[in-house]
Order: C-alpha cells, then sequence, then structure tokens
C-alpha cells in the first residue's frame, strides 16, 4: 500500500451536492504500469484524473501521491512528478510548437527563471521522437487535431513526470500516429513512468493496459490487472451492449454486434 | 547529431529578436534625449545645447517642464502596453484594453465629479481620478464574484463592462449638469487626455504604485505565457493559476488607474501597441512583452513631442495616439500579409 505511487482510498466526488460522480473509488498504481479507465461517455473518467492531479479535491476519501495527500505538494515538485495531456486544450494566439512545447520546463525552472539553451535541446528531441521536428517552428493553432495531440504529449514529455495522466490519448489520430503513441508509451514504460489513462479504445487499451479502473454508472467502480477486469460481462455490463472477446493471430480482440 | 543543428534556427531567431530589442532601447534614449531639446522655446524646433549652460530659463524649463513631462510619457506608454498585452494574454482575448474592468470609465467620472463639483484644481482631479478608476476595479470584482453566470474570466469580464456602463452613465449626467461655458469643455480636455499639467510632484506621487507594476510585469514575461493557458492545465505545470493572475491584474491595473489619473483618457496605446508587439515578436511573451513596453514608451513619447510642439497651442494626447496608432497599425496588418504565408 504504502509503495504505491499514487493511491486513491475510498474516494467520493460530484460537482453538486446532490448529484455524487464518483463513489468509494479506492485503487493503488503500480509503479511503472500502465492503467486504463474504461466507462461509458460522463461517468467521471476525466474527474478522476483531475482528482488525480490535485485540481479538484475529493468530498471524502484520500488521494496520495508518494503516500502523502497530493494537494500537500508543493506546486513545482508536483509539476516535476506529474504531468498531464488533456484531450485537447484551446490556444488563442499563435504560440510556435517549440515554444508552447517549452511550456512544460516550467516546473524544473527557478520561480521567475526562463528555458535555456539545454531545455531548447530537451524540447526538440521530444519534438523529434513524436515525429513533429519539421513542425517546430509552426503555429500552434493551424495544427491539426492529432499533431495537436502529439504535441501535447510531448510537452509532458518534457516536464520529465514518474507519473503521467493521458485523456483520450488516442482520440484524434490515426493508424500511424496511434502505433506511435503505442511505441512511446511502451518505450515510457521501459524507462519507469506509471501512467494513468482514459481509453475508449479497446485496441489500445489490450495494446497497453497492465491494469483497468472500471468505472460503472452509479459511481461504483472495479480495480484489478487487465485479465481479471476486462472481461466480454464486465464490458458488456458497463456499456451496456453485448460485447465478445475473441482471439485473432494470437491477439485478442472486442467484438460487438 | 541532428538535434543542435535542429536548436539553432529557434536560438538564431531568439538572437536576432533580441538584437532587435536593444535597438529599440538605443531608440528610445535616443527620442527622449532629441525629446528634451524640442519645444517651442527659444523658436519651434530643437534647442542648440550649448544655450542650456548660458541660459537659466531654458534650464529651469527643461528641468521642471519637459523631463517629467517626457518621463511620463514614457512610462504612460509603457505601462498602457504593458498592461494591455498583460490583460490580452490573461483573457485570452485579443480586444480587451487596459482600462476594461471599470478602470477608464471610473476615472473619467472622477475626474468629472471634481471638475463640477470640487473646483478642479489638478491635484483634486487626480486624486479623484485615482480613488474612482480604483472603486470601479473594485466594483468589478465583487460583482464578478456575485454573479452567477459562465466561468470566472467571463464574469470579469461582463462586471467590467457593467461598471464602466455605469460610471459612464454618471459621466453624462455629470457633462449635462457642467457649467457649458467653463466646466464642460474642461471635461472634455480632460477626456481626450493630456500631459500639460505634470510636474515632478505629480510623477513621483504615482512612480510607487507604476515601479513595481512594471516590474512584476518584466520578471514575469516568460511565466505569463503559462496563465494564458486553461486553468487545469497552468495547474499541471506547476503554477497557481488564481493567484498568479491576480498578481498580474493588479500590477497591470494599479500602474494604469494612477497614470490616467494624471494624463487623462489616453487611447488606444494599450489595444494597438501590444499588437504591434506581437506582430512584430510572435506571440510568446518573453520578447513581445518587454517589445509591448518599448514600442509604447516610444509611441507614446513621440505623440506627445507632436502634442506639444505642432501647434502653438497642445493638441490633446489621446487624439494623436488615437489616430497614429490606427494608422502604423493598419499598415502593419498589410505590409505583413505578404510574410505571413509563405
Amino acid at each position: 500500500m504504502t509503495d504505491a505511487l499514487l493511491s486513491f482510498h475510498n474516494v467520493f466526488f460530484g460537482y453538486t451536492k446532490t448529484r455524487p460522480v464518483l463513489q468509494e473509488v479506492s485503487f493503488n498504481l503500480r509503479p511503472g504500469h500502465i492503467t486504463a479507465i474504461l466507462g461509458p461517455n460522463g461517468v467521471g473518467k476525466t474527474t478522476l484524473l483531475y482528482l488525480a492531479l490535485g485540481w479538484l479535491s475529493p468530498w471524502q476519501g484520500k488521494i496520495c501521491l508518494d503516500g502523502r495527500p497530493v494537494r500537500s505538494h508543493n506546486r513545482r515538485e508536483r509539476g516535476q512528478g506529474m504531468a498531464l495531456v488533456p484531450q485537447s486544450e484551446h490556444t488563442p494566439f499563435d504560440y510556435t510548437v517549440l515554444e508552447y512545447v517549452l511550456l512544460g520546463r516550467a516546473p524544473h525552472l527557478p520561480p521567475l527563471g526562463m528555458p535555456g539553451p539545454a531545455d531548447y535541446r530537451i524540447a526538440l528531441q521530444a519534438l523529434e521522437q513524436m515525429g513533429l521536428g519539421a513542425l517546430a517552428e509552426h503555429p500552434v493553432p493551424q495544427l491539426s487535431g492529432g499533431e495537436r495531440q502529439l504535441m501535447l504529449l510531448a510537452r509532458s514529455m518534457v516536464q520529465s513526470p514518474r507519473l503521467l495522466l493521458l485523456d483520450e490519448p488516442t482520440a484524434h489520430l490515426d493508424l500511424h500516429n496511434k502505433w506511435r503513441l503505442i511505441q512511446t508509451m511502451c518505450s515510457l514504460r521501459a524507462q519507469g513512468v506509471t501512467m494513468l489513462m482514459t481509453n475508449h479504445d479497446p485496441e489500445v487499451v489490450l495494446a497497453l493496459a497492465d491494469d483497468v479502473l472500471l468505472l460503472e454508472p452509479g459511481g461504483s467502480a472495479q480495480f484489478g490487472p487487465l485479465e481479471e477486469v476486462f472481461t466480454a460481462e464486465a464490458l458488456s455490463r458497463i456499456y451496456n451492449l453485448p460485447i465478445r472477446l475473441v482471439e485473432v493471430d494470437g491477439h485478442r480482440q472486442v467484438l460487438w454486434t | 547529431m541532428r538535434i543542435p543543428d535542429q536548436a539553432s534556427p529557434a536560438l538564431l531567431k531568439s538572437r536576432r529578436h533580441r538584437r532587435f530589442l536593444r535597438l529599440a532601447i538605443l531608440l528610445l534614449v535616443v527620442v527622449a534625449g532629441i525629446s528634451v531639446l524640442l519645444g517651442r522655446y527659444p523658436a519651434p524646433g530643437l534647442m542648440n545645447p550649448e544655450q542650456l549652460s548660458r541660459d537659466e530659463l531654458a534650464w529651469r524649463l527643461v528641468i521642471y517642464l519637459r523631463l517629467p513631462r517626457l518621463l511620463t510619457a514614457i512610462l504612460l506608454g509603457m505601462t498602457l502596453s504593458a498592461a494591455g498585452a498583460v490583460f490580452q494574454l490573461l483573457f485570452s482575448n485579443p480586444l480587451v484594453e487596459p482600462g476594461f474592468l471599470g478602470v477608464s470609465q471610473g476615472a473619467a467620472f472622477g475626474a468629472a465629479l471634481s471638475i463640477v463639483f470640487l473646483g478642479g484644481s489638478a491635484i483634486a482631479t487626480q486624486s479623484a481620478a485615482a480613488f474612482f478608476a480604483l472603486a470601479g476595479l473594485g466594483f468589478s470584482y465583487f460583482l464578478a464574484r456575485r454573479l452567477r453566470y459562465g466561468g470566472w474570466i467571463l464574469r470579469l469580464v461582463l462586471a467590467g463592462i457593467a461598471v464602466s456602463a455605469l460610471f459612464s452613465a454618471g459621466l453624462g449626467m455629470l457633462k449635462y449638469m457642467a457649467d457649458p461655458l467653463r466646466q464642460l469643455p474642461e471635461i472634455t480636455f480632460w477626456l481626450l487626455g493630456g500631459l500639460a499639467s505634470v510636474t515632478w510632484p505629480r510623477l513621483l506621487a504615482v512612480l510607487p504604485v507604476v515601479l513595481p507594476g512594471l516590474l512584476v510585469i518584466f520578471l514575469y514575461r516568460w511565466r505569463i505565457n503559462l496563465l494564458s493557458l486553461n486553468d487545469e492545465i497552468a495547474f499541471s505545470l506547476g503554477a497557481a493559476p488564481g493567484r498568479e493572475r491576480w498578481l498580474l491584474i493588479l500590477a497591470a491595473v494599479l500602474p494604469t488607474a494612477a497614470l490616467i489619473s494624471l494624463a487623462g483618457m489616453v487611447g488606444w496605446v494599450g489595444l494597438i501597441v501590444p499588437h504591434i508587439a506581437r506582430r512584430l515578436f510572435g506571440a510568446e511573451a518573453r520578447l513581445s512583452l518587454p517589445a509591448a513596453m518599448l514600442f509604447g514608451g516610444i509611441f507614446t513619447l513621440l505623440c506627445d513631442d507632436l502634442a506639444r510642439t505642432l501647434l502653438a497651442g497642445e493638441i490633446p494626447l489621446g487624439i494623436l495616439t488615437s489616430l497614429f496608432g490606427a494608422v502604423i497599425f493598419l499598415g502593419l496588418m498589410m505590409f505583413q500579409k505578404a510574410k505571413a504565408q509563405p
């Protein structure tokens, strides 16, 4: 229990007093593993990420990062340890991709410091890795949805976090970029980075996740290893749809009719 | 390795921009130096520097009239531009200007109130304008807390608009009540802005507010980029969006209120100069924010030079800043278009 990087103990949360979103959610993230949060739309997956981030605070229960309540960490320390990859974000001004990714260095700089040549190198390396090297001087508002998502991942990698929170990281990606993202997440896992992602894509979940957190409408949650939790019965129940798991060429696939 | 080669275009660009900024600083110093000698004494045009050593009147004129006025013009331009840039970033809205949180209209109301009811001495007008500018800000803030509609930023903008409208109604009422021969022209001139009444004591009175504000904004020139992002994103990057935004809003609004109360309504600097700076230096604030400050200072100083030398009488500064600001802005937009799409 104490060696978990991030842990939820009996967490309750809701945006209005009368309607709880999450009830009695408990789990421990294993360091160096990827956990997928699954559940139908509106069940509170993004909310759970914001709770993990410390942006929202729970009604009840405890959320700990490194064994300490997440909101008791100081801001810089938290920014160095944990990064968020949002599904999308609004950028009103013409920042270039490189300038935008450099913002990820903020938690590593002194309070009013500015990024130097070393930070530029780190940012460019992350862009290369995401296949965005050629777009470094491109204005962010002109990027496509998929390019933007890869750029947000690059920004979070520049933070060099130990825990990465990803909100629908594959939502806007084409097949090749989905493959690239899976490769990137695998290599991050090999470096010991812990990841918590929401995802609707069973293909990605099967390819990446070690553990699964199932959120059911009404607020209860089920957590465990992929093989135990990601079952045809559980999926059929939460999505309210007959679902089968089949094996094709040694790969498991989700079928629904 | 490809990485260092890749780094160079971005670094080269920033180096080129930095050189350009140093040039702007030099330009500001040169323009200030010429402005000291520029005027209508002994004759319209430039004064010979050696006259300062033999003509005591010229010396006193430069020290007690031109110098404080020139410094005020620079500070006014820097503050309005910096505050405009800060607000545009924080509110993610390229159309806000520094006085929109009830500050400009509050100051105008206060000045008119002083002219109509308090005799309108320079000190009384400045104090009343400053008081009501801050009252406008405070009122906007508390109204935004009470509104039950939309997010925090939207509430603040709405509250600012509502408070400005209230004060402008009050200003209309005061104009209606004012003596049309004596007080109404005075209100009108105050609203057009001008630095004719600036003296050392009046300048020194605003410095303790203006300089710390400018310093905070300057120090935040990179970090402010974080605060232009969504709240939860800024938070995930280790910022405290609520607290840091308020620090910057105060650092922008307090100097603005102080200088508006001294100089009247000098329009368009805070809206247009940040746009010009962004067009030349890009959206990232590390260079465009200091650039906005410098351009604002140079621009306002040049406008004020024209305001006091062009005619025998004083031309209201606000007219010139609006005129030239709009012309430069339009020209820049048309000129840059060919370059924007390579």
